[in-house]
Formats: structure tokens, C-alpha cells, sequence
């Protein structure tokens, strides 16, 4: 079953086309990261499965339901984290949840919401006091109190300091195990491989790559790099770079090159320094991606 | 429906709520125009006026009309464009709340503030300085105040659609205080304007709320309902609600796609 599914979404602004013909999906129960540098067309594509854009071109069901002309109802099952909203700031935050709380049907109990979120012992503090971590929390708050099957948060880490990403994860690990669908976009790569079980890597408003965490890029962008430090250069090498006495390849078959450069060493007795085959990260991977636009 | 109802009545309440908590807002809605009373009240002393009534007898009604002009139109523009440009707007927009239900909450609380600003108004004067209210006079007093309210109501929200938080209130002022002046509020009874000046007036329709309002007070004048005082504001009615339908918007950003191409010129969009 998908949560989600976009086929050949287009959103123009004027003459610039913010999402160029767009398709993925997203299955129930995952967490969907949209990852991508700014301006790469993330939160369009999220304003728009939220139902707060129009399209321009394409398909888009989210619960079965098309986003573009669904009503209070499809409300009802969504619950969205905008990327900055404001807040009443002269009520309380447990008078907000409740708010919020009282337009759903089958809501949870404000108490619950702010467990999960952890402001409960800031429940009686009036939002304007909350420092910028907090009033974050209660956007989650607010967007998860109506018990929603699909929520969308929009880059819901984005200014924190490195303990409260940590607690933020955390209360998204909490939403995965509740059984939530959940999409959502950040620049960060740790926060995508983290969290994601599937992630599409978005750049000039197309999706450059999809896969989780562990297979985006496919091969081609995966593939291993070999290098050591030596003095002379070695037969076979030549192909290879050489900067600053280490030499280094990519390649599809490290199996192959390492065997012929180490039959190689052992047989001179030569030894090679530093010889190590490494794997791009997944920052590596998504610089190459995008063209390193963002960095 | 039903539900609806009860959750409009259940917004009034946070609205409002909200309102008593912001004490500048509370202020210049509520106490600005009683203190204005007890000034004019003192300056000119409470003496018969060129109308023949005491001072509050003309002003009390007046003021109380200000009073519910500052919360039906400044109040509700500048808290109404200060929601939308922080997101709130957007936010509500994202939640099974019917968009007109969330708006007819924010109407309501502010027509609930004009009512209460006019009967404290109205409290103050008949405490302090016997003012009489004419209990014939009472329907005209009501149909005015449902049509001022309303026309200022809609022509504050469409202040708001092509306004920013920042200029709303400088917009609102400019507009409500120099119409105040021309329009009878604040002047006297026995200052004689420019005849042009009140033709000016005639235009706009502050002065078509407060006219009738004050004349429901002055012994002796006629019971009959105003209809032309209440055509004049039916028409600004109309067109707030028009300008409002036109330009309003739930984004702090514009919308850029359908319907809203026209303002694409000035669209800033996230992506």
C-alpha cells in the first residue's frame, strides 16, 4: 500500500519550473526523506501534497485522495509541520494544543502530545516565552495532535544545535514505530540517513536519485576508492592519480585492483603505506548528485 | 453544521482570550475612547451643547461608535494581517477547520468587542454623567450598529488582503482618524464644517454610522430607521466584501499558480 504517489508533478512560477516533471512513492508506514539543497524544490513539492499549492502538470494521491481538491477530511488524516509558522504567542502551550485539538475528531489527548514532543513541563508557559527549539516542538505538536496517519514536516531541524536534532530524531524514531507515514525535507545528510528508510535526492527541481540510504546513487556513484603512499610508482598505476606521493583510483572492482597491487608489493617487498579502499559517504554522494550547489 | 456552529463559538473564545492578553490591543479598543469621554467630558464640562444636550449626551454615543469602529476595523486588520504574515493563517489553513468558520470566528470576536466597547461606553455615561438612552430609539440603534460594524468589519479584512502586517496599522489609522474628524466623532456638534468638507464625509461611511448613532440620542428626533444611513454602508459593505474575496490571502507568501497569476509581479515564493 502507498501513502503517497506523485507522477510527473510540474510547478511552474512564472517561466521557472520549481518541480520539472517529479514521480515517487511512498509506502505506508515510512519515513520519506526529500533531500536537496535550497531552492531545489522541496517545499514546493510538500506545499503541494499538503494541499497549500496548486499544480501545475501531474498526478498526486496522498491516502487516496487528490490533495488539489480534497477537504476537511483529507485534513483531517494529514497533520503538517510547516517550515516556519507562527503561534498565538499570548497563549498558553497546553491552551494551543488544545486549540489545534479541537478541530480533529479523533484527536489525542494534549497530555500524550506533549510527552511525545517533550514540552510537558512547559504546558503552562505562554508560547511567546518558549525559546526557538521549543516553539518547534509545539509546531510538531500541533501538527501531530490530531492523530494523522500522514504527517509532513518541512525541514523540522533546521536552526537547531546538535543535541536538540538529536531529541528531534528521537521523537521521530517515537512517530515511525506509531506506524506514521512521514515525509520529510532537509538539507541534512546525517538527518536523511538517519532517519529515512527511503530517500530521493531532489536538485534544479527534478529527482536526481531514490533509493535508501545505502543504495542511492546506485553503483555508479558508489563506487570504491583505493590509495596508498608510496615513493616509486608502481607498474600498472599509471592511470592512477598521484598527489602528493598517494596514489589513488575509483573503481567498480577493488577486488581485482587490490589483488594486482598487493601481488605486486609482496612480490618487490614493497609495502604499501596507507592502503586503505574507502566508500564515498553519503554526503559524498549527494554532492555529486547535486553539483555541490549547496555547499 | 452543527459542529461548525459549535466550533465558531469555540474559536470566539480563544480569540478572544487571545485579545485580553495583548494589553495594547485591549487598550486602545477598550480604554482609548472611554478616556476620550472622560476628557471631552471635563474640558467642555457636561453644559448643554449647540444641540441642546449635555456633552456626553452627544459624545458618549459617538465615542462608543469609534470605540466600535477601532475594534471591528483597526483591531481586526491589524491582528488579522499580523496572523497571516506570521503563518497562523496558514497554519489554520492546513487543519480540518473550515476556512469560513475560522474567519467568521475572527469577525465575531471583534463584533463582540465593538458591542462590549459601545455598552461600556454607554455604562460609563449613564453612571457618570446621566446619559439618557431613548428606549424607542433602540432599533435604529441596533440595525446601525449590526450595519456599521459589518461594512467596517469587511473593509478592514480587505485592508488586509493588500496590506502587510507592518503597513496595516499605519493604513487603519490614516484612514479611520482623519474620517473621525470630518465625520462629527471627535469636533463638536456646534462646529460648523465647510460644506464641502461634510460632502466629503457623506462619501465614506464613518460618518453614516455615526450620524444616526448620535441622533438616536438627541431628544426629540424621529424613531424611523435610516435607511439611507444604512444603504451608504450596505454599499461599503459590499465593496469590502468584495475587495476582501478579491485580495485576500492565508499565505504570508503569495500564491503563486491558479488564480492568483495576477500578482505574480511581486510573488516571492520558497522552494
Amino acid at each position: 500500500m502507498n501513502a503517497v504517489i506523485v507522477e510527473g508533478l510540474v510547478k511552474e512560477y512564472g517561466s521557472r519550473r520549481a518541480v520539472d516533471d517529479i514521480d515517487f512513492e511512498i509506502a505506508s508506514g515510512e519515513v520519506f526523506a526529500l533531500l536537496g539543497p535550497n531552492g531545489a524544490g522541496k517545499t514546493t513539492t510538500v506545499e503541494i501534497l499538503e494541499g497549500h499549492r496548486f499544480r501545475d502538470a501531474g498526478e498526486v494521491v496522498v491516502l487516496g485522495m487528490d490533495p488539489g481538491t480534497a477537504g476537511p477530511y483529507y485534513r483531517q488524516r494529514i497533520g503538517i509541520v510547516l517550515q516556519s509558522s507562527g503561534f498565538e504567542p499570548n497563549l498558553t502551550v497546553s491552551e494551543s494544543v488544545s486549540m489545534y485539538r479541537s478541530y480533529y475528531e479523533n484527536p489525542m489527548a494534549v497530555d500524550q502530545v506533549l510527552t511525545i514532543v517533550g514540552l510537558r513541563e512547559r504546558k503552562n508557559a505562554r508560547v511567546k516565552t518558549l525559546s526557538g527549539g521549543q516553539q518547534r516542538r509545539l509546531d510538531l505538536a500541533l501538527g501531530l495532535v490530531g492523530n494523522p496517519d500522514m504527517l509532513f514536516l518541512d525541514e523540522p531541524t533546521t536552526g537547531f544545535d546538535p543535541s536538540a536534532r538529536r531529541q528531534a530524531w528521537e521523537v521521530v524514531n517515537n512517530l515511525r514505530s506509531l506506524g506514521k507515514t512521514i515525509l520529510l525535507t532537509t538539507h541534512y545528510m546525517d538527518e536523511a540517513e538517519y532517519l529515512a528508510d527511503t530517500l530521493a535526492v531532489i536538485s534544479g527541481g527534478t529527482i536526481v536519485s531514490t533509493g535508501s540510504p545505502s543504495t542511492i546513487g546506485g553503483s555508479e556513484y558508489r563506487r570504491a576508492t583505493v590509495s596508498f603512499r608510496a615513493t616509486g610508482r608502481p607498474p600498472g598505476t599509471e592511470d592512477w592519480n598521484h598527489d602528493g606521493g598517494i596514489f589513488s583510483v575509483v573503481t567498480d572492482d577493488s577486488t581485482r585492483v587490490l589483488n594486482r597491487l598487493t601481488s605486486w608489493a609482496l612480490a618487490e617487498g614493497v609495502t604499501l603505506i596507507d592502503l586503505e579502499v574507502t566508500r564515498p559517504s553519503l554526503e559524498d554522494i549527494y554532492l555529486s548528485l547535486t553539483g555541490g550547489s549547496d555547499v | 453544521m452543527f459542529r461548525s456552529l459549535a466550533q465558531v463559538l469555540r474559536q470566539i473564545r480563544y480569540e478572544n482570550r487571545t485579545f485580553w492578553r495583548n494589553p495594547a490591543a485591549a487598550f486602545f479598543t477598550i480604554l482609548f475612547p472611554l478616556m476620550m469621554l472622560l476628557i471631552f467630558a471635563t474640558v467642555f464640562g457636561n453644559e448643554p451643547t449647540g444641540l441642546g444636550v449635555t456633552t456626553a449626551q452627544f459624545y458618549a454615543p459617538a465615542l462608543a461608535v469609534f470605540g466600535a469602529v477601532s475594534a471591528a476595523y483597526t483591531s481586526l486588520a491589524i491582528g488579522t494581517a499580523i496572523a497571516r504574515d506570521q503563518g497562523v493563517l496558514k497554519r489554520v489553513r492546513g487543519t480540518p477547520l473550515p476556512p469560513w468558520a475560522y474567519m467568521a470566528a475572527r469577525i465575531l470576536s471583534s463584533v463582540w468587542l465593538a458591542a462590549l466597547s459601545i455598552a461600556l461606553m454607554l455604562a460609563i455615561g449613564i453612571l457618570l454623567y446621566d446619559l439618557e438612552i431613548r428606549t424607542e430609539q433602540i432599533p435604529t440603534l441596533i440595525v446601525t450598529f449590526v450595519a456599521g460594524v459589518a461594512a467596517f468589519a469587511a473593509l478592514g479584512l480587505a485592508i488586509t488582503g493588500v496590506a502587510s502586517a507592518d503597513s496595516v496599522p499605519a493604513i487603519t489609522n490614516a484612514t479611520l482618524l482623519p474620517l473621525a474628524f470630518i465625520s462629527g466623532v471627535f469636533l463638536g456638534p456646534s462646529l460648523e464644517m465647510p460644506p464641502w468638507l461634510d460632502q466629503v464625509a457623506d462619501l465614506f461611511p464613518l460618518k453614516h454610522f455615526v450620524e444616526p448613532f448620535v441622533n438616536a440620542f438627541i431628544p426629540g428626533t424621529s424613531a424611523s430607521i435610516p435607511w439611507t444611513d444604512i444603504a451608504w454602508l450596505g454599499g461599503w459593505l459590499a465593496v469590502g466584501i468584495v475587495a476582501a474575496m478579491l485580495f485576500f490571502r492565508w499565505d504570508p507568501r503569495p500564491e503563486s499558480g491558479r488564480g492568483a497569476r495576477r500578482r505574480n509581479r511581486n510573488d516571492r515564493v520558497t522552494v
